[in-house]
């Protein structure tokens, strides 16, 4: 391959971020003087190949920076990297967060996502589009004295418990952010003002090495003028219950410090499994009944052996903390509150299965818990916790954070290899499955936040005891995000076996004066149930014979007044702006999905899209390639069969007006009777 | 002494069904070779006989026993016990489901094949509403991953731009794509090792592109063509076809081919030339020939004007 790049040039601080990331580049080869003994050698192929991983990286640097990605920033990345400019470019174009055309140095996501939306960040968009012109229209939009902002509806951005949010980033030595949750119009105006600050010195975005004791990508402090951000305990209600397992530690003990951690039982978790080695930590996670936490409920212990059995090498551990199904946030209030505990869980999974790396692949969204996980690796490091002969136990093991950048499809458990690589996030064809081929094409298990944390009680009460808690069918604690029409959203743990009513009881019911039309249960790749079937029991099992799925623990309330059919539309063009694109039943199935939804709301006949809905999305479920096209049809089908919105018979519904009472339209009866 | 001499192990005949009727066939094998020894016809779009199947289009999608979703045929392997039903129910709703998505988004008239299966999985693209305005050139381009405008669902969406024509070789019209990452994978690492290309954008704004959208020849492009050669519904066009077509005079059935050896160099490639009314209207390569798999270089490909020079010019 001849690498042939554009004559655009790096400006000097673009090169500098991406040379903090990269180190100086050692030769004329790779974008660095010239040398005469360079002529003697050509510097590509393999070697330059196995450095595609820090493709990501290198974006995520110079956007940090600059704010944007200019061609002669990409032509930098590609000579250092030796990645032809076109794939770099198919690589940057993929994500939301990262920009090719100039744009101001801060970018403010409103959170326009089910939850936000229900609470109300229809207002807010009005405001900011008012103060600084359409989304993604740089500064000189809005006017000359027009603040140096951009803005974006942007989908969950994982604040669901104190909905509307908007997060603040801006690019800089270091890049700094602020949130606004719950978002007020004054909150709002104050992420969009304050200058911004000059550059500093920064370690950048940079994986583990010498030299680098605590990287930080983002500065923590927040922006100027900006609230500051609420704790990461206040997402859970009742934190500090006794009950509690897998957020016993959250608000108890200081997130940023490991002396805080271990007096709180940290690490004990890990001596129990150099005890019992890795077979017999399989052991014990295979009897505790342990299944995925993130939607796919796939036994964990069986996934671990079947990595551990595999004769290739190296194996590889992912843990999967692109959280952005709309209405969860389990795995941030976890990462942020306990960071610990997820790189302990993760060494733990790394010796049961035989990896010596783990990718923790965290959502680009998500500033504080990065932070927070930036610093609990720095800290293992520095303690022998992570690197070199763990604990005296001759394994060694060590964890390399991979920041997403805005797509969702890189959460899908094969996408984000691809993510992970340098590659374009698209799922893969399975089989053959990641235990066989994951990651680098070598055998990987990728495990949710909210899973691998479950592995610390595990190992300290033991698979048989942790198998008691729960039903049979369903083990251990299970943590619920509930948001929308509850007087407590939050975040809760309860035993498996609990119903639907009990967990929206003990956030409190809906508010005064207003009764639940409607639960979403499982997020946006969930279902809807109605508010008479609140005796469904939160279990795997038990979600399903009710005919809906608890997915990754979602439990979006929407009341009375609750908009459905611009819900439902919202949920629509979510799967048309995440979906990857590759497969045809899925990158056109979900325009056509949004388009007839959108029909149906100015009063299209529903005899005429219901069906053509249907047909849709019967083919988006059979023949998409992964999960996201397969699902992407779900929330709306029960919304048409459970909640009886759009009876096919009579004509449109008409919206609920805010505030009133929803009347059934003339067919919602019977269709809800059918459902049954 | 004695050289080892590496021989591939021998393969295993297994056992499996497709459509009730038994089959024996090699480990290995995909459902798609299965049913072609079976006589078993399955539409495909996506696929590329001398490429790795990226399985994108979904048009050959089957019906596995106990399988909870569809499997592509062209790359899901073919496992002894296996039972596969190629005319199912739900196969034959999916290719007509996929078959009409892509007929309302995209170009398909010079498909080859389509319309007979548009026919036959009583397709009709048509249903989806009016199709909406085409792009103007570049707006597709700069589309932002993840953001789109909504409409009102009055129009059908669709690819449609004008055809990119700037270099005097081929053409690039993608309102004809289907995103089927042939042309992605023969410029890449699959065949010619150029990557001028790729797939830039997600969801539906993902297009093929060079990087930041730049004409092919300020890209890494090296002509030799073997895009066009493998791109399966004519959005990657000779100039000449790309002319022609336009003008009304693009006759297939009057062209005759006629594969000889390429005189430029002694490699030895063999190239199919294309001939309609005595001039060479373009050229391709057999995809069975060992020497080229179906490619060329911009010589083999495009340096057939001097042949036609017959003292006119």
């Amino acid at each position: 391959m001849d690498l042939r790049l554009l004559d655009e040039a790096a400006t000097e601080a673009e090169r500098d971020a991406v040379d903090s990331l990269l180190g100086t580049p050692e030769s004329g080869w790779e974008g660095g003087t010239r040398r005469d003994s360079d002529l003697r050698y050509a510097r590509g192929g393999h070697a330059a190949r196995d450095r595609r991983d820090l493709l990501l990286p290198a974006l995520h640097a110079v956007n940090d920076r600059v704010g944007w990605i200019s061609r002669g920033a990409l032509n930098h990345i590609c000579r250092r990297l030796t990645v032809p400019p076109a794939e770099a470019y198919a690589v940057a174009s993929f994500y939301a967060m990262f920009a090719l055309h100039e744009r101001p140095r801060r970018v403010v996501h409103l959170c326009t996502d089910i939850a936000c939306a229900a609470a109300g960040s229809g207002a807010l968009r009005d405001r900011l589009a008012e103060r600084l012109g359409p989304p993604g229209a740089g500064s000189e939009a809005a006017g000359p004295d027009a603040p140096p902002v951009t803005w974006h509806e942007s989908p969950c951005l994982g604040m669901c418990e104190r909905a509307p949010a908007a997060l603040s980033l801006q690019a800089g030595a270091p890049a700094r952010y602020a949130v606004a949750a719950p978002a007020t119009p004054d909150g709002l105006d104050a992420l969009t003002e304050g200058a911004p600050r000059g550059e500093e010195p920064t370690n950048g975005h940079r994986p583990h090495g010498p030299g680098t004791a605590h990287p930080t990508t983002f500065h923590p402090e927040p922006l100027p003028g900006a609230s500051p951000e609420p704790r990461p305990e206040d997402a859970v209600p009742d934190a500090g219950s006794p009950d509690h397992v897998l957020l016993r530690r959250i608000g108890r003990v200081d997130p940023l410090s490991l002396d805080d951690y271990r007096s709180a039982g940290g690490y004990a978790a890990l001596r129990e499994a150099l005890r019992l080695g890795p077979a017999g930590v399989i052991r014990e996670v295979t009897d505790s009944g342990l299944v995925g936490r993130g939607g796919a409920a796939f036994p964990t212990g069986r996934k671990w052996n079947a990595t551990a059995q595999q004769p290739d090498t190296p194996h590889y551990l992912v843990c999967n903390a692109d959280e952005s199904e709309p209405g969860t946030f389990k795995d941030r209030v976890l990462m942020e509150g306990d960071p610990f505990s997820v790189v302990e869980a993760m060494t733990i999974a790394g010796y049961a299965i035989g990896a010596r790396t783990g990718y923790l692949y965290i959502r680009g969204e998500y500033p504080r818990a990065l932070l927070h996980l930036e610093n609990a690796l720095s800290l293992a490091r520095e303690r022998g916790l992570l690197g070199t002969d763990i604990m005296g136990s001759g394994f060694s093991f060590d964890i390399e954070i991979r920041r997403g950048a805005g797509a969702y499809i890189c959460g899908e458990e094969t996408a984000i290899f691809g993510s992970i690589e340098g590659q374009r996030g698209e799922p893969r064809t399975k089989p053959p499955f990641p235990v066989e081929k994951g990651l680098f094409g070598k055998p990987t298990t990728v495990n949710n936040v909210e899973t691998l944390v479950n592995v610390l009680p595990v190992l300290l009460m033991g698979g048989p005891a942790y198998a008691a808690v729960g039903t049979s069918g369903s083990t251990g604690p299970k943590l619920f995000c509930l948001s929308g029409g509850v007087r407590r959203p939050g975040l809760y743990e309860l035993p498996f076996g609990a119903t639907l009513g009990d967990l929206i009881e003990a956030a409190g019911g809906p508010p005064e004066g207003r009764s639940i039309r409607a639960v979403l249960l499982g997020g946006a790749a969930g279902t809807f149930v109605r508010a008479d079937e609140l005796d469904i029991p939160l279990t795997f099992e038990g979600a399903r014979a009710a005919g809906a799925s608890l997915g990754s623990g979602v439990v979006l309330v929407l009341d009375d007044t609750a908009d459905l059919p611009a819900i439902l539309a919202r949920v629509a063009a979510f799967f048309r702006d995440e979906s990857c694109g590759q497969c045809v039943p899925c990158r056109v199935g979900t325009v056509r999905q949004e388009e007839s939804l959108l029909r149906l709301r100015s009063g299209a006949s529903p005899a005429q899209e219901i069906p053509l809905l249907r047909e849709v999305g019967r083919a988006m479920r059979d023949a998409s390639i992964c999960g996201l096209g397969q699902t992407a049809w779900n929330a709306v089908e029960s919304a048409i069969d459970r909640l009886g919105l759009y009876s096919e018979d009579g004509p449109a519904t008409e919206n609920p007006a805010p505030g009133g009472t929803a009347t059934p339209a003339p067919g919602d009866r019977a269709a809800t009777e059918e459902a049954r | 002494m004695t050289v080892p001499v590496l021989l591939p192990a021998p393969k295993r005949l297994i056992d499996a069904t497709i459509d009730g009727e038994a089959v024996r066939v090699p480990e290995g094998t995909t459902v798609l070779e299965a049913c072609a020894a079976a006589g078993t016809e399955v539409p495909t779009l996506c696929y590329g006989d001398t490429l790795t199947p990226r399985n994108a289009c979904r048009v050959c999608v089957v019906e596995v026993e106990d399988a909870r979703t569809l499997a592509p045929a062209c790359s899901r392997r073919l496992e002894a016990g296996m039972s596969v039903s190629t005319d199912s129910e739900r196969v034959r709703h999916s290719r007509k489901l996929v078959l009409e998505l892509l007929g309302s988004s995209v170009d398909l008239s010079t498909t080859p094949e389509v319309a007979e299966w548009m026919e036959r999985y009583e397709a009709d693209p048509g249903r989806f509403g009016p199709r909406a305005e085409p792009a103007a050139l570049g707006v597709r381009d700069a589309r932002h991953a993840g953001e789109h405008r909504p409409g009102d669902g009055s129009v059908a969406e669709t690819v449609e731009q004008p055809a990119k024509v700037d270099n005097d070789l081929y053409v690039r019209d993608y309102s004809k794509c289907i995103m089927c990452y042939k042309c992605v994978d023969a410029c890449g690492d699959q065949w010619q090792n150029t990557f001028a290309i790729g797939v830039a954008g997600r969801g539906f704004d993902a297009r093929i592109s060079t990087e930041h959208d730049v004409e092919l020849p300020d890209s890494a492009c090296v002509y030799c063509g073997n895009c066009i050669e493998v791109c399966p519904t004519g959005a990657l066009s000779f100039t000449t076809e790309f002319e022609m077509r336009k003008a009304g005079t693009w006759d297939e059935e009057r062209q005759t081919e006629t594969t000889t050896v390429c005189t430029y160099c002694g490699v030895g490639c063999n190239v199919t030339l294309h001939v309609q009314d005595n001039r060479i209207v373009k050229v391709s390569s057999p995809h069975d020939n060992p020497v080229t798999h179906g490619n060329l270089c911009i010589k083999g490909r495009f340096g057939f004007q001097h042949v036609q020079r017959r003292g006119d010019g």
